[in-house]
């Protein structure tokens, strides 16, 4: 029997998410050039929760789009069956812009990775930057987070799970033993 | 949920959640054929071979297509079609070609269940691009795919297909297909056209009258009429077929309002569609060879690399 | 040496018998039949209680491919698979290689089923010269070279005049004309009976109506030139209809089905079985309850296995590609004793049916167990139970749509001229 401990609740999540918000824009020295990519599916729900704060705090739109990792994946050969494809939405061209990825958990980084590669297919960004509600460690990549809403210290055969309601808001995190 | 075939051959053969999977993906990764660079790495070192025994320049090419911005390496191979009978056998070609280690083979051939027969026979995926009178499934898929971008769902469609049943892989997919689908589908041709039983093929109504078929009708599905095939015996010439069966604005007229008109290709202008109807608004033709890239890629992703499941 | 077969039930339609009793054999031939015959000296003694013995069953349609296609069977392997079939003697089809025209390629094969056949085995010569359907082939000197019939079976004689002129000059050399009876151009391209599973599996159709009219042709000319004639392999309702009203009018006509036509529908061919694959084709529900019908009023005269061996490189290949035809020596009495399980013939009529009739068609001095006939006989056992097994086999070739059947029945003993040459 799995054993569940909530590490951000819902406010938690939200103050995290802010302070993130507020380091992305003193980072960026504002959303000039800005875009937020979520990758789906959860990056995509925090993506839409940062981009509603950073047009809150600078009363300006951040374009906000969702990239699958699908087709960039490097274990297809392993999978018995294919994995159902989800759909790269970016409204707005990534050459020369600032992108901010946002994923819900970083882990190995091979998800970054694919996503990296899957941006880099539609265009020539002016930088990516990483933002990530959490870390949990052991990466197998030389990839790190620029914005983190909480270290969380796991093992490996622990599950860190992103919890969302109905509206798609963020919830919970919750770890799995 | 996943894709657990190893083959796909025949629309017959697929669920309605299966041929959902295939065409959601095909939704998702038509947005790569849009791109500036139209590649993604997903099958990296995949060989897909195209075998054709049959010419056919439009399916070829939309599989060669498909297999390259999905990044594999695609080889055409066309046997001509007397080879079938006198040369090499099919058996020894599959096991030579087997030899070189492709993924998938992709293989048109003029001899209904060639590919049944191959699939046995070999360890690699195979994929059916239309095997003599019995199914087409990439067409099907790609069929249903633009039907459902424009209508938003299959289920309870009327679709007439209109030509040479007898004769048509793409008539017997689309049959399967949307009748698994929940649509409804109304055929119309000379009955020296309709072959015995096809209403028992699945939802289907054949109608004598090509107006009937047509009437209210979403989608009307001209088939191409093959001269080579057809012979003469089977209508007294293409100017009577044509006065009959063929899509006029005033037959089309008595189509739902926002209907759209399809045609597997290449069509012959003048017998099945009147020109004014092949170029109208309502006329989806592009649109089907547009979607079959995104049809394939789908195909090619679902079932390579996929192991077979007993 | 004598052969006394002991406490069987005989079955003899042409003698009316059907009782337990005693066989004796001499000398290759029936020496006496009752209950309790003593065994002279050095008599070779079969206990038949519980089994059924049968005048020798004969196949009066058989492709032995001998000479030239030895690849897919010969005399010697074909009287092989004959007799594991409890058959005695087989008719063989002149579709060879040259075609059986003459009386050189006629005497070869007597020749050479004389000194390699295991049972009897009677050439049927062709009907025209090469069965080209130009001209007539030496009749005469056929018979005389031991033909028992001539065919052009694999195709039709197409021109009507000539097989009028066919049925009236056998009729005079007293020789049995059998019609492979089929309309090329409707067949057309056609690999399949034309149905529903044709429409299924998009493979071209072909329909009933080819075999109809070409039936009814014959009927026809038979009845004009009053000459008898045998219809090969019927397989659909209204050859049977058109034959049965030909007989009530007197119309000198036989024909004979194949145990695949009252056992597989076209349901067969799905999956693109090319062991399904024959011509005529498998057939539909109707056709298939047609010939039990017409077994059962004696519509039907014989059973036949239109045996027609193949190699695998032309079996295993595309539908459309692979020959026409089965193996069927070895399956063919199962698949009839069904018939008697199933009610539609009772064991007199089968035996009539596989032995007395053919017999009588092809003008043969068998299928009889008459005191003074030839010893041919099949013993039977009628509940043994077995599978059919392409290993197993002893035809060259193993293209059966049986192969993994659970069978019901087999010969246990085949008898010829007095001699056991096959016992299970």
């Amino acid at each position: 029997m799995a054993e569940n401990t909530v590490i951000l609740d819902g406010t938690g999540v939200k103050r995290a998410l802010t302070r993130i918000a507020h380091e992305v824009l003193e980072k960026n020295k504002g959303v000039e050039g800005l875009v937020l990519v979520g990758i789906r599916t959860g990056g995509v729900h925090l993506a839409q929760e940062l981009g509603a704060r950073l047009s809150e705090i600078e009363g300006v739109e951040v374009p906000v789009g969702a990239v699958d990792i699908t087709m960039y994946r490097d274990d297809i050969k392993g999978h018995h069956e294919h994995l159902p494809v989800g759909k790269t939405e970016l409204p707005f061209s990534v050459e020369g812009k600032k992108v901010v990825l946002v994923d819900d958990v970083l882990f190995t980084g091979r998800t970054i990775r694919a996503a990296m590669d899957a941006i880099f297919d539609q265009g020539r960004p002016a930088c990516i930057q990483l933002a990530v509600l959490v870390d949990r460690g052991h990466r197998d990549l030389p990839i790190r987070a620029d914005f983190v809403g909480r270290n969380v210290p796991t093992s490996r055969s622990e599950n860190i799970m992103v919890a969302f309601d109905a509206d798609n808001k963020p919830t919970e995190v919750i770890l799995q033993k | 949920m996943g894709f657990r075939h190893k083959d796909i051959i025949a629309l017959k053969d697929l669920t309605k959640e299966e041929i959902e999977l295939l065409l959601d993906t095909a939704d998702n990764l038509s947005e790569i054929n849009q791109r500036d660079i139209k590649k993604v790495p997903t099958l990296r070192g995949k060989t897909v071979i195209n075998l054709f025994y049959e010419a056919s320049t439009r399916t070829r090419t939309s599989f060669e297509i498909a297999a390259k911005r999905l990044s594999a390496d695609a080889v055409n191979i066309t046997a001509s079609t007397s080879s079938v009978v006198k040369g090499e056998t099919l058996s020894d070609t599959a096991a030579n070609i087997l030899a070189m280690k492709p993924d998938i083979i992709v293989m048109r051939h003029s001899v209904s269940g060639a590919h049944e027969y191959l699939a046995k026979r070999v360890s690699c995926s195979v994929i059916n691009a239309g095997d003599g009178a019995h199914e087409h499934p990439s067409q099907g898929l790609l069929d249903m795919l633009t039907m459902r971008q424009k209508f938003g769902k299959l289920a309870g469609l009327k679709v007439a297909i209109v030509g040479d049943i007898t004769h048509s892989r793409v008539a017997r997919s689309n049959i399967y297909g949307l009748t698994t689908m929940g649509a409804h589908v109304f055929l119309a041709g000379p009955p020296t056209m309709m072959p015995p039983g096809i209403e028992r093929l699945g939802n289907v109504t054949v109608c004598k009258d090509m107006r009937e078929a047509v009437d209210q009708a979403d989608v009307v599905m001209m088939l191409r009429i093959q001269l080579e095939r057809q012979g003469k015996t089977l209508v007294p010439s293409m100017r009577e077929y044509s006065r009959y069966f063929g899509l006029n604005p005033a037959v089309l007229a008595l189509a739902k309002k926002d209907a759209i008109v399809m045609h597997p290709g290449p069509i012959n202008r003048g017998v099945e569609l009147a020109s004014s109807v092949a170029d109208c608004d309502q006329s989806a033709v592009l649109k089907q060879v547009e979607n079959g890239v995104a049809v394939r890629m789908a195909m090619l992703y679902h079932v390579c690399g996929g192991e077979p499941v007993e | 040496m004598n052969l006394l077969i002991k406490g069987g039930r005989v079955i003899d339609p042409s003698q009316g018998i059907d009782e337990t009793m005693d066989v004796l054999i001499a000398d290759g031939v029936v020496l006496e039949l009752g209950q309790g015959i003593a065994a002279p000296e050095g008599t070779q003694t079969i206990d038949a209680s519980g089994l059924l013995v049968t005048p020798g069953l004969i196949d009066m349609h058989v492709h032995l491919r001998d000479p030239g296609l030895e690849y897919k069977e010969d005399i010697a392997t074909g009287s092989r698979a004959a007799a594991a079939g409890g058959f005695t003697s087989v008719a063989c089809m002149p579709n060879t290689s040259p075609v059986i025209d003459n009386k050189a390629v006629a005497c070869y094969v007597v020749n050479k089923a004389q000194s390699e056949a295991l049972v009897n085995v009677f050439p049927i010569g062709s009907i025209t010269k090469g069965s080209k359907g130009d001209s007539l082939a030496e009749m005469g000197d056929l018979k005389e070279a031991g033909c028992v019939a001539v065919s052009d079976d694999g195709k039709p004689v197409c021109n009507s005049e000539l097989m009028r002129r066919a049925l009236e000059y056998a009729k005079g050399v007293g020789i049995t004309v059998i019609s492979h009876s089929e309309d090329l151009a409707l067949v057309g391209e056609g690999v399949m009976n034309e149905g529903f599973v044709s429409t299924e599996l998009g493979l071209k159709g072909i329909p009933w109506a080819a075999e109809d009219i070409a039936v009814a042709r014959e009927v026809y000319l038979a009845e004009f030139a009053c000459a008898p004639v045998h219809i090969a392999h019927i397989s659909t309702a209204g050859s049977a209809r058109i034959i049965r009203n030909a007989k009530a009018r007197g119309v000198k006509v036989t024909c004979e089905t194949a145990p695949h036509y009252f056992s597989l529908t076209d349901d067969a061919v799905r999956g693109y079985n090319t062991n399904a694959k024959m011509n005529p084709p498998l057939r539909g529900e109707s056709d298939v309850a047609a010939m039990k019908a017409a077994l059962a009023d004696g519509t039907i005269d014989a059973i036949a296995t239109d045996h027609a061996p193949h190699h695998p490189d032309e079996k295993d290949v595309e539908f459309n590609v692979a020959l026409n035809g089965i193996v069927g020596l070895e399956t063919s009495l199962p698949l009839s004793l069904k018939l008697v399980e199933d009610g539609v013939l009772d064991l007199k009529a089968l035996v009539s049916v596989m032995s007395c009739n053919p017999a009588k068609i092809l003008g043969l001095d068998r299928g009889t167990l008459r005191v003074g006939a030839v010893g041919d006989v099949t013993v039977i056992d009628p509940g043994k139970e077995w599978q059919v097994e392409a290993a197993k086999l002893e035809s060259k070739s193993k293209n059966s749509p049986f192969l993994g059947w659970k069978m019901k029945g087999k010969a246990v003993y085949t008898v010829v001229k007095g001699q056991v040459v096959y016992q299970a």
